[in-house]
């Protein structure tokens, strides 16, 4: 079979196209069918299916422009809002209001349980391990009744605790 | 080894056999990285990607599995070669029509190979044969836990591992299944199936959109969702689907066996008859006819053909292995005739 469009050249791409429920059929060359576009998207990456979830394509609002560009790679909300990726790690921090409903839409949750890098795990393990003894020495100062140096400790453990709040929220 | 070297090889998810092989093709693991404080692939400018090279390549190299792999850059590759490796399914669409540098480290039997500066600077994939996703995961599991501690990986605790696409984040993981269903399809029952498949949670691609045939009845299922499912929960998940799927595929081949055996029959000899005789078939021609030679050999029709050579047969009568082969570029015509001259070869061969 030859091309539809040259004529010249045998027909190797097919094609069906279904428009209103009438299907028709569609046969070219490989040059043909480049140009035509027909050979340009042989799979559909998961990243377009963000757009309808990501209010792409719509005019900017001046909240989008409030956003601000991420200080690591420069990144800002409306480019995230053409190209559906995000430009480093530290985005996911810089722009985490807008992040979180948009990740909880396509995964159904905002909490991650599977594998921790075993680097955050240290750190976490530090903190707690830290936290623990800090309680303990809390416990037997109000025993012993030194409340200056309980609230000294109470002090250290909510600044400890605030921390791992923060960074657990911003990482 | 060198790229060239793959040409002669049978990949080891190839071999046919494993779990359920005479429905399961194949089960891939693959899991998104990225280094803390260097820009996404996409994004990094060349000094940047180079760096990514440059930190990534020695940490892939010294972890035990990956001890005996080789790497090729892509950006020093040909428009041939880069499809060849896309045929292997060692390397993705984004990575062999990717711009800068990029590269891909191929492990033993192609088992396990690694994408650098791909959408995101590591994509960890490992296929096996057959349904046995839990296995590719271990391993996958223990390269990854040898690279994180020598490289740095964006992680928050809220949100796993940070990937350029927000669909990855999480644990960064796409499990995937390559089914064969050619019996749903025929009798028209795969639909509903397919439907049911996204309401759990899963994607299944190799369909052109509703009410249309895949190539070769071919389809592969995977996860949608990366965040709040722990990783094992996730293949968990999907392989209490496939299971599901496997039965109803099972029973559409007992139902087809049983009222239409002549006809299956019919079916199955006419592909082989055409196959072993064929002078010209382009690959859509042949994915469908070794679709219904499979069924064939997966019903115990026919013990002449092996699933290997199938499976052979499909990864190297698409138009890049034809050319690799041949050691030079052949027109689409061409194409056609050395594909039927080597699928006739490797019939009578056993």
């Amino acid at each position: 079979m030859l091309c539809e469009i040259c004529g010249k050249s045998q027909a190797t791409v097919h094609y069906t196209e279904i428009i209103n429920n009438e299907s028709s059929e569609t046969h070219l060359c490989e040059d043909c069918a480049r140009k035509k576009g027909a050979m340009l998207k042989p799979h559909f990456p998961l990243a377009d299916l963000l757009s309808g979830l990501i209010d792409f394509n719509l005019p900017l609002t001046l909240e989008d422009k409030g956003r601000g560009k991420c200080p690591q790679c420069g990144l800002t909300y409306s480019d995230f809002k053409k190209i559906g990726r995000l430009g480093c790690g530290q985005c996911y921090d810089t722009f985490k209001e807008s992040l979180a409903p948009l990740l909880k839409r396509v995964h159904g949750s905002n909490e991650h349980v599977g594998k921790s890098s075993a680097l955050a795990g240290k750190a976490m393990q530090e903190a707690t391990l830290q936290l623990r003894e800090l309680q303990e020495r809390l416990q037997k100062a109000i025993q012993r009744e030194e409340f200056e140096e309980a609230a000294r400790l109470r002090d250290r453990i909510r600044e400890i605790e605030k921390k791992t709040r923060k960074s657990a929220a911003s990482e | 080894m060198k790229l060239n070297d793959l040409v002669c090889q049978t990949s080891e998810w190839l071999k046919g056999t494993g779990p359920n092989s005479e429905m399961v093709m194949s089960s891939r693991v693959r899991l998104a990285r990225n280094l803390t404080e260097i820009p996404f692939a996409h994004r990094a400018r060349r000094d940047k990607q180079l760096a990514v090279m440059s930190l990534v390549r020695p940490a892939i190299e010294s972890t035990k599995i990956l001890k005996t792999s080789f790497f090729v850059d892509l950006s020093e590759l040909n428009s041939l070669d880069r499809q060849f490796l896309l045929e292997r399914h060692l390397i993705s669409h984004e990575l062999a029509e990717g711009k800068g540098v990029r590269g891909v480290v191929i492990g033993e039997r192609e088992m396990v190979s690694i994408m650098v500066n791909e959408e995101d600077h590591l994509r960890i994939q490992c296929i096996q044969s057959g349904l046995q996703l839990m296995d590719a995961w271990r391993l996958i599991d223990r390269i990854e836990s040898e690279l994180d501690a020598k490289l740095k990986f964006a992680f928050s605790r809220n949100w796993g591992y940070l990937t350029a696409c927000p669909t990855n984040a999480g644990t960064g993981m796409r499990a995937s299944v390559m089914l064969h269903l050619p019996s749903l399809v025929l009798t028209k029952q795969i639909g509903k199936v397919l439907q049911a498949i996204t309401k759990l949670g899963l994607v299944a691609r190799g369909l052109y959109g509703e009410g249309t045939e895949p190539s070769g009845n071919y389809f592969q299922i995977s996860n949608q969702v990366t965040l709040g499912q722990s990783e094992e929960e996730i293949i968990d998940n999907i392989e209490r689907v496939i299971k599901q799927i496997i039965g109803h595929e099972e029973n559409a081949r007992k139902a087809l066996l049983g009222k239409g055996k002549r006809q299956l029959e019919d079916r199955v000899f006419r592909a082989y008859g055409i196959l072993k005789n064929v002078r010209v078939i382009d690959s859509n021609e042949t994915i469908n006819l070794l679709s219904a030679l499979r069924l064939g050999v997966d019903l115990g029709l026919t013990k002449d053909v092996s699933r290997r050579t199938l499976n052979e047969l499909f990864i190297i009568t698409q138009p890049a292995h034809l050319q690799k082969l041949h050691g030079k570029t052949l027109t689409p015509g061409q194409r056609d005739m050395k594909r039927a001259e080597l699928i006739r070869e490797k019939l009578s061969g056993k």
